[in-house]
């Protein structure tokens, strides 16, 4: 639903601020998005100046020095630190990005940090994924075949092996998702983009044998063509990919088919 | 009149995500809007064109114009795509933004009517003029 203004109990206040240490040569200032449910208390943006002389490259290397040295009541999901897990997407100066593959130095100014758009918030930077994570089941990312197993794995041709790059690639961090507006207005029905691209990775994988049934599964005003290839998908997608690129070949696809 | 608090709902989020299914319809409403907007490209160059070089006109020059019969049919065309491609982007516009199922109907039927109406008059009004009546 289209929401102008944030309800009264969202409103974000400002928060607390932790000054750098004596002495700091080189200082950032982290504005971090806080909110605790069992305080009761409205969100608040707190102010951490760090010194990055004795912090690492990443957005994330602040976030975990904040955690350690700083404020322990900070809260984030984390995982791998290089990229591969897509734990630690969120919102860092305006953009969604994976907080361990962002370099501060990237970032002018002051470096505001918020949860990824448009989702519950659990805790401070911790967005609830249970309906995406739902939205993915509900596309059945798997392999399904009838043809008997073969008692080796099943053949591919490299031309059809090639189809899929790109869409392997993805680690459902849902920066894409959670920069579509289409999917904040509509997130219920719209499957968004990261969902779609997955589901577009079995579509173009030449081993699964029910492609139609997963073109019936999508053909619809919502789940589907709710994409008005706005783009911010593939503008944010910190792993270089092409979500708008891949529903657009399920909508040609259901073209295709007619 | 019930006090009693609406009870939290306990539906899955998987059983919330499949919901009703899919619709299993939206392509030839995706399919249409791209035919009508490549037909309007040309439709809507020869229309501007037209009026350009009419500037300065009096009302039977231009009754005159519609009135051949290339620019007769030229007009039928770009009022039935200009119509039929504004009403099929108004749903999109309808559907995303109003989540009411009682107001999204209503504005969808006020939509589809006017637009059907507004085709129609305009078709009836060169037709009028092309025959003479």
């Amino acid at each position: 639903m289209v929401e102008l203004a944030l309800p009264r109990h969202s409103q974000v206040k400002e928060g607390k601020t932790f000054p750098a240490p004596a002495g700091a040569k080189t200082v950032k200032t982290f504005k971090i998005y806080r909110w605790d449910p069992e305080t009761g208390e409205n969100p608040r943006v707190d102010s951490y100046d760090i010194d990055l002389d004795a912090c690492g490259p990443m957005v994330l290397d602040a976030l975990i020095k904040i955690k350690n040295e700083i404020d322990p009541s900070l809260t984030f999901r984390r995982s791998c630190r290089e990229g591969i897990c897509g734990s630690c997407s969120m919102n860092i100066d305006g953009g969604n990005t994976l907080a361990c593959i962002k370099p501060i130095e990237e970032c002018a100014g002051d470096v505001p940090v918020y949860p990824l758009p448009h989702m519950d918030v659990i805790k401070d930077l911790v967005p609830d994924l249970t309906k995406i994570w739902a939205q993915y089941e509900s596309v059945e990312p798997w392999l399904q075949a009838e043809t008997t197993a073969p008692s080796r794995e099943r053949l591919q041709s490299p031309e059809e092996r090639e189809k899929l790059d790109g869409l392997w690639e993805c680690i459902l961090c849902f920066c894409c998702s959670t920069s579509c507006p289409s999917y904040w207005w509509n997130g219920d029905r719209f499957l968004g983009p990261a969902i779609l691209l997955q589901a577009y990775r079995w579509i173009a994988d030449s081993r699964d044998e029910r492609t139609g049934e997963r073109l019936d599964n999508l053909e619809d005003p919502f789940r589907l063509y709710r994409c008005h290839t706005i783009m911010n998908c593939t503008r944010t997608c910190p792993k270089g990919l092409n979500p708008a690129k891949a529903i657009g070949e399920i909508k040609k696809l259901m073209v295709e088919r007619r | 009149m019930s006090t009693a608090k609406k009870s939290a709902p306990m539906r899955s989020a998987l059983g919330r995500v499949r919901h009703l299914g899919s619709a299993k319809e939206g392509v030839q409403h995706w399919w249409a809007q791209r035919l009508t907007a490549l037909a309007l490209v040309p439709l809507t160059l020869w229309f501007v064109a037209s009026i350009a070089w009419l500037a300065g006109a009096d009302h039977a020059g231009f009754t005159g114009w519609v009135a051949r019969p290339h620019n007769a049919l030229l007009m039928i065309l770009l009022l039935g795509a200009g119509f039929h491609h504004a009403q099929l982007g108004l749903q999109v516009v309808i559907e995303d933004y109003v989540h009411g199922e009682g107001a999204k109907l209503a504005a969808l039927i006020v939509v589809k009517f006017a637009a059907l109406l507004l085709a129609l008059a305009g078709i009836f009004a060169v037709l009028k003029i092309a025959f003479g009546a």
